[in-house]
C-alpha cells in the first residue's frame, strides 16, 4: 500500500515535509481547505509561525475537521505543528488542537541567536541511537500529562513525543536527510 | 549537551520557517501589533517606511536601538532589521540587539561602494536584494541565508520585482540545461562563484529561499510573485500606505497562502479600500533607484 499522507500547507516549511515523505514512497497532499483532509492516511502538521498558522485554522475552516480526522488518523507536528497540537501554549497567540497533552512554551531558548543543531539520543525501535536535530526558535515543553511518551530529550527536557498515534517534536526532521522520525510516523499510520 | 549555534543551516532553517508567508514593514509597536494579528510571519522593524525615505531623501540609517526593543518585546513572531550596505558595525549591533534576521538593504543609503558585509562570520542570518542571479549569488556567497528581488522599494509599482523575479528564474532555467563545459564561461559573464553557478545547475533553484519585495501593494501583487516562484513576500509600504492597514494585512496572508485559487483572491480583495499611491518608474529618476544600489 503507497501512504496517502496530507501536509498543511496554510504556511511554513511544508514543501520540505512533502520531499521527505515523497522519498520515503509517500504520495502527498498540500491541505489547504477541508476537502483535501479526505482520503488521507496521515497528516503533518510542518514548522513554521506558529500564531499564523493557528489564525489561518480558523479562516480556512479546516479546525474541526482536524480535529476529528486525529480521532481517527495519526498526525505527526514540528516545532510550530507540536505547539498546535499541544493543549496548552503560554501567554500565546495560539490556540491548541488539544491532540497532545503538553504544555508548552513558544520560542522557549530565545530567540533566533539561539537556535541550534545538536546530535540527539532517540530510543526508537528499543535500543539507543543518535539524531541529528535541528531547533529554529523552538519550543520547550514544559509539562508532559499521563499517557505522553517522551522517546528524546535534550538536558532532561523531552524534545520529541507520543501519545497514542500521534508524534510531536520540537525540531525539524524535515530540514535534515535523516528520515528516522518520518519512518517513526509512517509505521503508525501503517497501524 | 552539545549545541552548535549560527550554522548555516540553523540560519537557513529560519527561513525555511517562514516560506508561504507575509513580511510586514512596520515603525511603531502599534504597527507591528496589527501585523501580528493579521498573520504577518515577522516584522522588519524600520524608522521609516521605503516611501517615506523616498520622500523625505537625506542618509536614510538602521533604525534606533531602542524602538526595535520595544517592537521585540511587544510581539512574539520573528523581528527584522535593516543596516547600511556594507556597514558591519550596524549589523554588530544589530546582532547584540539579536534581531532575528538582518536585511542589508539597498533601500538605506549604502556605506560602502565596493564591498558587502562578510556574513558568514554573524551568527544572525541575513537577507540580501537581488536583480538577477549573479546578483543573488554573490550574496550568498557572502553568507546570506535568504534572497529576495529587490524590485524598486517604496514605488507601489510591482513592475521591477517581476522583471527581477523572471530574471533569476529564466537564468536558473537555462542553467538546468547547459553543458557541464559551459558553466564556468557562465559564473564569469553572471560575475558569480563557480561552485554555486554549479550547485545551482544541479538543483535548479537557489540553495536558500527565494523570496520576493519591493512594489507589492495588493492581494493580486503577492500571488503574482508567488506564481513566478517567489516562496514569501515581504511588504513594506504597501500596508501602512493604505487606507486599511489592518485588512489589507490580512488579505496579503491570505492571499499568499492560496496563491492559486483566484475566487479566493477575489473574495479577499473584494472589500478594500484603496491601495498605496503608487510611482510609475519613468517618475522616479536614474539617480533616485534604490534598485541601483548593491554591487
Amino acid at each position: 500500500m503507497v501512504a496517502t499522507i496530507g501536509v498543511l500547507a496554510l504556511q511554513g516549511a511544508f514543501t520540505r515535509h512533502q520531499a521527505t515523505l515523497e522519498r520515503l514512497g509517500c504520495q502527498t497532499v498540500a491541505v489547504r481547505y477541508p476537502r483535501d483532509l479526505e482520503r488521507l492516511d496521515g497528516l503533518v502538521i510542518p514548522g513554521g509561525e506558529s500564531g499564523t498558522i493557528s489564525r489561518q485554522l480558523d479562516s480556512s475552516g479546516l479546525r474541526q475537521p482536524i480535529i476529528t480526522f486525529a480521532g481517527e488518523k495519526p498526525v505527526l507536528g514540528t516545532c510550530a505543528g507540536l505547539i498546535i497540537m499541544s493543549r496548552e501554549s503560554a501567554g500565546s497567540q495560539v490556540q491548541g488542537l488539544d491532540l497532545l497533552d503538553l504544555d508548552v512554551v513558544r520560542n522557549g531558548w530565545g530567540r533566533q541567536a539561539h537556535s541550534f543543531t545538536s546530535s540527539l539520543p532517540v530510543t526508537l525501535n528499543g535500543h539507543s541511537e543518535e539524531l541529528p536535530a535541528i531547533f529554529i526558535r523552538a519550543p520547550r515543553i514544559t509539562r508532559v500529562g499521563q499517557g505522553v511518551e517522551v522517546l528524546a530529550a535534550i538536558d532532561g527536557e523531552p524534545v520529541l513525543v507520543r501519545q497514542g498515534r500521534h508524534l510531536g517534536a520540537t525540531f525539524h526532521p524535515e530540514l535534515t536527510a535523516d528520515t528516522r522520525i518520518h519512518q517513526l510516523f509512517l509505521r503508525a499510520v501503517e497501524e | 549537551m552539545a549545541k552548535e549555534t549560527g550554522s548555516f543551516e540553523v540560519k537557513v532553517g529560519l527561513a525555511e520557517m517562514l516560506k508561504g508567508g507575509v513580511i510586514m514593514d512596520v515603525t511603531t509597536v502599534e504597527q507591528a501589533q496589527i501585523a501580528e494579528q493579521a498573520g504577518a510571519v515577522a516584522v522588519m522593524a524600520l524608522e521609516r517606511i521605503p516611501a517615506d525615505i523616498r520622500r523625505d531623501g537625506g542618509v536614510a540609517r538602521m533604525s534606533h536601538p531602542g524602538m526595535i526593543k520595544e517592537i521585540q518585546a511587544a510581539v512574539s513572531i520573528p523581528v527584522m532589521a535593516k543596516c547600511r550596505i556594507g556597514h558591519f558595525a550596524e549589523a554588530q549591533i544589530l546582532a547584540a540587539l539579536e534581531v532575528d534576521f538582518i536585511d542589508e538593504s539597498e533601500v538605506l543609503t549604502p556605506a560602502d561602494e565596493a564591498h558587502h558585509i562578510e556574513k558568514h562570520r554573524f551568527k544572525i542570518p541575513f537577507v540580501c536584494g537581488a536583480r538577477d542571479l549573479g546578483e543573488a549569488l554573490r550574496r550568498i556567497g557572502e553568507g546570506a541565508a535568504m534572497i529576495r528581488t529587490k524590485g524598486e522599494a517604496g514605488s507601489g509599482n510591482i513592475v521591477e520585482a517581476v522583471r527581477h523575479m523572471r530574471s533569476i528564474q529564466g537564468t536558473i532555467r537555462k542553467l538546468t540545461v547547459q553543458d557541464q563545459s559551459e558553466l564556468m564561461a557562465v559564473a564569469k559573464e553572471l560575475g558569480a562563484p563557480f561552485s554555486l553557478v554549479q550547485q545551482v545547475a544541479k538543483i535548479g533553484k537557489l540553495p536558500v529561499p527565494n523570496f520576493s519585495a519591493g512594489g507589492i501593494a495588493t492581494p493580486a501583487d503577492a500571488a503574482l510573485m508567488m506564481q513566478l516562484g517567489a516562496e514569501s513576500v515581504f511588504v513594506g509600504s504597501g500596508i501602512f500606505k493604505s487606507e486599511d492597514p489592518a485588512d489589507r494585512a490580512q488579505a496579503i496572508v491570505a492571499a499568499t497562502t492560496y496563491f492559486q485559487d483566484p475566487a479566493k483572491l477575489a473574495a479577499v480583495s473584494a472589500n478594500l479600500q484603496g491601495a498605496m499611491p503608487g510611482l510609475e518608474m519613468s517618475e522616479i529618476p536614474a539617480e533616485e533607484r534604490l534598485q541601483e544600489r548593491g554591487w
